[in-house]
């Protein structure tokens, strides 16, 4: 994957934690990991990609990150499922954004989220992925690019 | 004072749909009902007749897209503000072809979010 293609996703965090009440996020070095054994914290919103680029890309974050983010965003409500509803929610909107760039043909998936990791039904277990390191107040957190093309 | 147009909100996040209910202008717009899909939203818009949608495009069941032309079918004067996180402008182009008015792209804040909706009827 191209230095350029992650930095189309590293945009899309960026600009996501830029549109809270707390506007200051930092990104990391990107870095690779096999997909046996998927970076994951407390929960996970997935979106598979097809077209150009096939795969998946995850947005993975704890629970305590998540419950301050529904805050700052200014929703109250801090229940499990505004938890989930709110990780397959960033990751939509980061996956959904890439398409500013890739256009039309870069397909993405309603979000699914899950506790935990990604399972083998989402990540092909020939490739391996990258992981973007998010940090935003305290807390830690990631978006992980599977993709091939 | 004019009557406050009639809005649905449809998105299948609930966070999206409750910071558009928090963030629109009450004195212009009166949210008569909320959706999850494009399945959901024809239903709601036969029985709540609003003026005014904003529409989310990546949902289960069916897609913005199929939905706006459904709903465009239904009445055609009403306005319908795309709200999604596809930000390409092939997509923008493909939902106002069907007949949406607006798009406004995620993530947005309550500032866009009045602008888009004043200029959807403005």
């Amino acid at each position: 994957m191209s230095e350029q293609t992650l930095q189309v996703f590293i945009n899309g965090v960026v600009n996501y934690f830029q549109h809270t009440s707390d506007k200051e996020v930092k990104v990391g070095t990107p870095y690779l990991i096999e997909n046996s054994a998927p970076s994951a914290f407390d929960y996970t919103g997935i979106i598979g990609v097809s077209g150009p680029y096939r795969g998946t890309v995850y947005f993975t974050a704890p629970k305590a990150l998540l419950t301050h983010l529904l805050l700052a965003l200014g929703e109250k409500d801090t229940s499990i499922d505004n938890i989930l509803d709110l990780v397959g929610e960033v990751a939509n909107t980061i996956s959904g954004n890439a398409r500013s760039e890739f256009g039309q043909e870069f397909m993405i998936s309603v979000p699914v989220v899950v506790e935990g990791a990604p399972s083998g039904i989402h990540l092909p277990k020939h490739l391996r992925s990258y992981v973007i390191p998010v940090y935003w107040k305290a807390y830690s957190a990631a978006v992980v690019i599977c993709l091939e093309n | 004072m004019a009557k406050p147009l009639k809005m649905l909100i449809v998105d299948d996040s609930n966070i999206i749909r409750r910071k558009i209910e928090r963030g629109h202008d009450a004195t212009k717009f009166e949210v008569v009902g909320s959706a999850s899909s494009g399945k959901e939203a024809v239903e709601k818009f036969q029985s709540l007749n609003p003026d005014v949608v904003t529409m989310d495009l990546t949902m289960p069941q069916m897609d913005g897209i199929e939905c706006i032309s459904r709903l465009v079918a239904l009445k055609p004067e009403v306005r319908i503000l795309v709200v999604s996180a596809l930000s390409d402008k092939a997509t923008g182009i493909a939902a106002l072809e069907k007949g949406a008015q607006g798009f406004l792209c995620k993530p947005f804040d309550d500032q866009k979010l009045s602008v888009a909706l004043n200029e959807l009827v403005g």
